[in-house]
C-alpha cells in the first residue's frame, strides 16, 4: 500500500521525458543537438573513407601500364568548370539554410531546388567525362590507375547523387509540409552532406587533376 | 526543460524562437552577402589553382597547389559548414576525422615509398 503512494507520479508535476512539449527540442547532456553532432561525427568517418580512397589513387597514378594514363586523358578546363558548378552549388545550399533559418519557405524551396540541379550538372559532366574516357580506351580494369581512378571518382559521384536525392526529397517534404520538428535544422544536416561533398572535391580536383602524376 | 546554450548558433540550430533566432544568426554567423563573397572568393581561388597549374614553378608548384587547397578546404568548413561559429565539440569530432585520416594515409603511403623520388 505505502509503495503505491510512494510512485504514484504527481500529475501536476511535469514529465521529464526529453521533450520540450512547445519546440519538441531534445533535453541532451551536452546540451547540443545530438542529430548534429551525429552528422558531424558521420562527416568525420567519411574523411577517413576518402582519404583511404585518395591515397590508392595516389599510389597508383603511375601505374597505367601499356594504357592510357591521366596527362592524355584530362581536360582541365571541362573539369574546372565542373568544379565551379559544384563550388556554386554550396553557395546556393548554405543561402537555402540562411533562409530556413528566416522561417522563408519559399526561398528556402528555391535554393534547395537549384542547389539539386546543380548538382545535377556536376554528375552530368562526370557521366559525360566517364563516357570519353571509356571510349579512348580506359576501362574500369584497364590498369590500376583505371580502378583507383573510377572508384575514386565514382564514390564522390554517388555522394553528389545521394545529396540529390536528399535535396529533393526535401523540397518534397517541405512542400507537403511532412518536416517534423525544427526545419532549418533538417535542412542544415543535409547542407552539412552537401558542403562535404564540395570539400572532398575540392581535394580530388587539386590532388587528381591539377598535381602532375 | 528548456536546452541549455552557449551561442547564438546553436540556439539557432536547435530551434530557437522564430523571430529573434533568426536576427541572432545573423548577426553572430554570416549574412548572405557575405556567403555570396565567400564564393565568389573561392571561384577565384580555383581559377587561381588552375592557373598556377599551367605555370613552370618547379617544385614550387605541389606546395603552391597545397596550400591553396587547404585554404578553401578551411573556408568551406569554417564558413559555408558554420564550424568557425559551432560548438569546440563539433569542431573537435571534425579535425580528429581530418586528422587521423591524414595521419593514417600518410603514413601507408610512407610505407609503400611514395613520397621517395
Amino acid at each position: 500500500m505505502s509503495d503505491a503512494t510512494i510512485t504514484a507520479p504527481d500529475e501536476h508535476e511535469p514529465i521529464d521525458d526529453g521533450l520540450d512539449h512547445l519546440g519538441l527540442e531534445h533535453q541532451t547532456s551536452t546540451g547540443l543537438s545530438n542529430t548534429k553532432l551525429a552528422m558531424w561525427m558521420f562527416l568525420g568517418s567519411e574523411c577517413l573513407l576518402f582519404g583511404g580512397l585518395i591515397s590508392t589513387y595516389m599510389l597508383y597514378r603511375n601505374r597505367s601500364g601499356t594504357g592510357v594514363g591521366p596527362d592524355q586523358l584530362w581536360d582541365i578546363p571541362f573539369t574546372s568548370a565542373s568544379s565551379f558548378v559544384l563550388l556554386m552549388s554550396s553557395l546556393t545550399m548554405v543561402l537555402a539554410v540562411s533562409a530556413a533559418k528566416r522561417k522563408d519557405d519559399q526561398r528556402t524551396r528555391v535554393w534547395l531546388t537549384v542547389t539539386a540541379l546543380l548538382g545535377g550538372l556536376f554528375v552530368a559532366g562526370q557521366v559525360y567525362e566517364f563516357t570519353v574516357f571509356y571510349r579512348e580506351g580506359l576501362g574500369y580494369t584497364t590498369s590500376l590507375f583505371s580502378s583507383s581512378f573510377y572508384t575514386l571518382t565514382g564514390f564522390h559521384g554517388v555522394h553528389v547523387s545521394v545529396g540529390i536525392i536528399m535535396l529533393m526529397s526535401l523540397v518534397g517534404m517541405l512542400l507537403t509540409g511532412r518536416i517534423k520538428g525544427d526545419k532549418s535544422e533538417t535542412i542544415e544536416m543535409v547542407g552539412l552532406y552537401w558542403h562535404f561533398v564540395d570539400i572532398v572535391w575540392v581535394i580530388i580536383f587539386t590532388l587528381v587533376y591539377l598535381i602532375p602524376a | 526543460m528548456t536546452m541549455t546554450t552557449d551561442t547564438a548558433s546553436v540556439e539557432s540550430t536547435n530551434g530557437a524562437d522564430a523571430g529573434t533566432g533568426a536576427d541572432e544568426h545573423e548577426s553572430h554567423d554570416v549574412t548572405d552577402r557575405q556567403y555570396i563573397i565567400i564564393a565568389l572568393l573561392l571561384a577565384v581561388l580555383t581559377a587561381a589553382e588552375v592557373a598556377v597549374s599551367y605555370l613552370d614553378l618547379g617544385a614550387w608548384l605541389v606546395p603552391t597547389l597545397l596550400v591553396m587547397m587547404a585554404i578553401k578546404f578551411v573556408t568551406i568548413v569554417g564558413y559555408f559548414m558554420h564550424l568557425k561559429f559551432d560548438s569546440p565539440i563539433f569542431k573537435a569530432v571534425f579535425w580528429v576525422g581530418v586528422g587521423m585520416s591524414v595521419v593514417l594515409y600518410g603514413i601507408m603511403l610512407t610505407t609503400f615509398h611514395f613520397f621517395v623520388t
